[in-house]
């Protein structure tokens, strides 16, 4: 996985409450068994004129020439609700989102934006809806800072927003670790717990080894 | 010390603390299916990694299978067949047991876990579904992951979770006639909104959920996710005990007993404390319909569309989802009518789910230009339907009697209810577009799915009884009506 430190990127705003893994990327979407070859899928609801269709919708904020560079979404409360397809994050990254910034998400859609390189940003309602308002003010020029390190948002001179990530998630992210690779250095100790765990409790074990 | 339930799973899970809340927690059993297990599984191949013990991990097919009858690896969903076949083959390289397309067990996850005794008290279960938590009603931990997640728990046996905060709601009183578990988990979201439970564990209590019964329970606990939670959960007791013995995968003999003799344990110790509690009193609650496009939006189903100040919803979401939904404020929900009524998904499919949806169906008819579908949640809950006579019920009030799969609670390409065609559903998601391109769904109990489909609007089903079922049939057509057809044997079947 890519190592995240800082990005400073075009924010574009999408404050409604709840949006869902199936807005972000409709189940139609997903036609193959495969993590990729889905950015063409994003929020196609909404970005295109008609289901099923590419023709974009012009009113939707991703399809304006100002926030063409977008790396950045700002949404709102419950971000990422509903399925648990991990499809939705792998279009957002595909199409070049880098970082979330919310008041909430769905504890599933934040660990898979850890285990996909996506900086998951919690900050308040009210800090979301001032950032928004900044960006809308010139989309493409103000453009804002994640410093993953600093654990900071800033939106020009002076504007500097503070936010909590804990430190195992925030090292996997700033590294690029594979968290597959980590979990396999414990093999000793998970070896240790499920011999003890064995005799405890025999009945988990299906196979009667 | 005082510990709750949650604390004590996750203490006997912990294999080891990874700094400050996050922790590597043993996982017992995982869960796959064909739409979001397949990649996991091609991942983990791709990567060179195997199943650590695939003794511990299934596979069913539920969410792409078509639940149409005579169906085959061929599905209505545009791409469909490479899930399945791909989830197949990755799967039989795997060695793990896979409840495929004709596989008499065949069901959806969270109906069969249970019903074959996979899940069990005390054990940890994932599965790439955000349902996962409707198996936390066994006494278990079991959450819904990513892909990514079920890879690392495929290769290592264990995930790396963040702890979350513990809260309690407690349902306390009777339910009324005619509310059901349902009910009380509409009550609670829409009481507490849909990010309520966010970044808890959220353990249901109290009187009224000691009373529900386990497939009850498993409604309950089936929608925490739609509360925001990381999961739900209810403490084992001699329902969730004698539900599981002797069932497929549950321990036998000794190992039963020792077993048992540990569930038994895994209870909220007295004075134990929670970072959050919630009381409902239940006896007051009625019939729940959702109104909107979110499960907060959930109102009596004797209400009125709310107005703004009373939605608990933000004016432009407000406003977009009564035009989406086609409502104005005021209208009384009953007033509504309905183009198609749903029975089905991991919330209430289950038979006893079914046998109330036919106890209210029984000797009456769908309204004309209603569209009815009941789908079974796994195959031996449509055999179990069959042998009881309840497909005919089905039938005869003019419901389609299905296959069982995850089928129309979601929209993926192929089947849909159609564009502002408003439907009444036993499913858990009012989102935009979740059942079709504009579908308008209103989330409730199958009984009211069951009542509504036969006024042919949203309905009170405690106030049902003289709709549509003729006072005093007359005896030319009594044959047809399934309480007395069924005498007749196997006529209209098929």
């Amino acid at each position: 996985m890519e190592q995240f430190e800082t990005l400073t990127a075009v924010a574009a705003p999408l404050l409604r409450d709840n949006i869902d893994t199936d807005a972000i990327i409709p189940s139609r979407e997903m036609k193959s068994v495969s993590k990729t070859g889905l950015s063409a899928g994003l929020f196609a609801g909404w970005r295109y004129t008609a289901i099923g269709g590419r023709e974009p919708n012009p009113d939707f904020v991703l399809n304006q020439a100002a926030y063409a560079d977008t790396k950045i979404i700002l949404g709102g409360s419950n971000f990422g609700c509903g399925s648990s397809r991990e499809h939705a994050v792998w279009a957002l990254h595909e199409y070049g989102i880098r970082a979330v910034i919310a008041p909430s998400f769905s504890s599933i859609f934040f660990g898979n934006c850890i285990r996909n390189g996506i900086v998951p940003v919690r900050l308040p309602a009210a800090t979301v809806a001032t950032l928004a308002a900044w960006v809308e003010q010139d989309p493409a020029g103000h453009r804002m800072t994640v410093d993953l390190a600093a654990q900071t948002v800033a939106a020009g001179s002076g504007k500097i927003y503070h936010f909590e990530l804990d430190d195992e998630p925030r090292a996997m992210l700033l590294e690029g670790l594979d968290a597959i690779d980590l979990t396999l250095k414990q093999r000793p100790a998970i070896a240790a717990f499920r011999e003890r765990d064995r005799r405890e409790r025999p009945w988990i074990y299906l196979d009667k080894a | 010390m005082s510990r709750t339930l949650f604390d004590k799973l996750w203490a006997q899970h912990e294999v080891l603390n990874l700094g400050g809340s996050v922790s590597l927690i043993a996982i017992d059993r995982v869960f796959l299916h064909e739409r979001t297990g397949s990649v996991a599984l091609k991942s983990l191949r791709e990567a060179g990694r195997t199943v650590v013990d695939p003794g511990r991990v299934f596979c069913t097919m539920d969410h792409i299978v078509d639940t149409l009858p005579g169906r085959g690896d061929e599905t209505r969903m545009p791409g469909g067949k490479a899930f399945i076949v791909e989830t197949r083959e990755a799967a039989a390289e795997a060695g793990i047991r896979v409840f495929d397309v004709r596989d008499p067990q065949q069901g959806i996850v969270h109906v069969i876990s249970p019903e074959l005794g996979i899940v069990l008290p005390g054990a940890t279960v994932v599965c790439p579904d955000s349902h996962t938590c409707t198996q936390g009603a066994m006494g278990a931990l079991a959450w819904g992951i990513g892909s990514t997640e079920a890879e690392h728990a495929l290769a290592t046996g264990t995930l790396r979770v963040n702890r979350p905060k513990t809260m309690r709601v407690r349902f306390e009183g009777r339910l009324a006639p005619g509310v059901t578990a349902k009910d009380l988990t509409l009550a609670l979201i829409s009481r507490h909104g849909s990010v309520g439970g966010n970044g808890y564990a959220v353990e249901y209590a109290g009187s009224a959920v000691r009373e529900l019964e386990i497939e009850a329970r498993l409604t309950l606990c089936n929608m925490a996710t739609e509360f925001a939670a990381f999961t739900g959960l209810i403490a084992p007791d001699e329902k969730t005990i004698a539900y599981l013995k002797g069932r497929q995968y549950a321990p036998k003999g000794e190992d039963w007993d020792r077993a048992v003799a540990q569930w038994r344990t895994l209870v909220t110790d007295e004075g134990a404390t929670f970072d959050k509690e919630i009381v409902i009193d239940v006896s007051e609650l009625a019939p729940m319909v959702t109104w909107g496009t979110s499960p907060q939006h959930a109102v009596p189903v004797t209400a009125r569309v709310p107005a703004l100040e009373a939605s608990g919803t933000p004016r432009e979401a407000y406003e977009r989802a009564l035009q989406y939904m086609g409502l104005e404020a005021g209208t009384r929900l009953v007033d509504l009518k309905i183009d198609a009524a749903f029975i089905g998904s991991c919330t209430n499919s289950r038979i006893s789910d079914l046998r109330r949806a036919a106890s209210i169906l029984e000797g009456r008819k769908v309204a004309a230009g209603v569209r009815a579908i009941c789908v079974p949640g796994s195959m031996t809950v449509k055999r179990q339907a069959e042998a009881e006579g309840l497909d005919r019920v089905f039938r005869d009030a003019g419901f389609e009697w299905r296959e069982s799969g995850c089928s129309m609670c979601f929209f993926a390409g192929g089947e849909s209810f159609g564009a502002r065609e408003r439907v009444v559903s036993s499913t858990n998601r009012n989102f935009e577009s979740r059942q079709g391109p504009e579908t308008r769904t209103h989330i409730a109990s199958p009984e009211t799915v069951a009542a509504s489909a036969i006024a042919g609007h949203l309905a009170d089903v405690r106030e049902l009884s003289n709709v549509g079922r003729p006072e005093k049939a007359p005896t030319a057509t009594a044959g047809r009506h399934p309480g007395a057809g069924e005498a007749a044997g196997g006529a209209g079947r098929g």
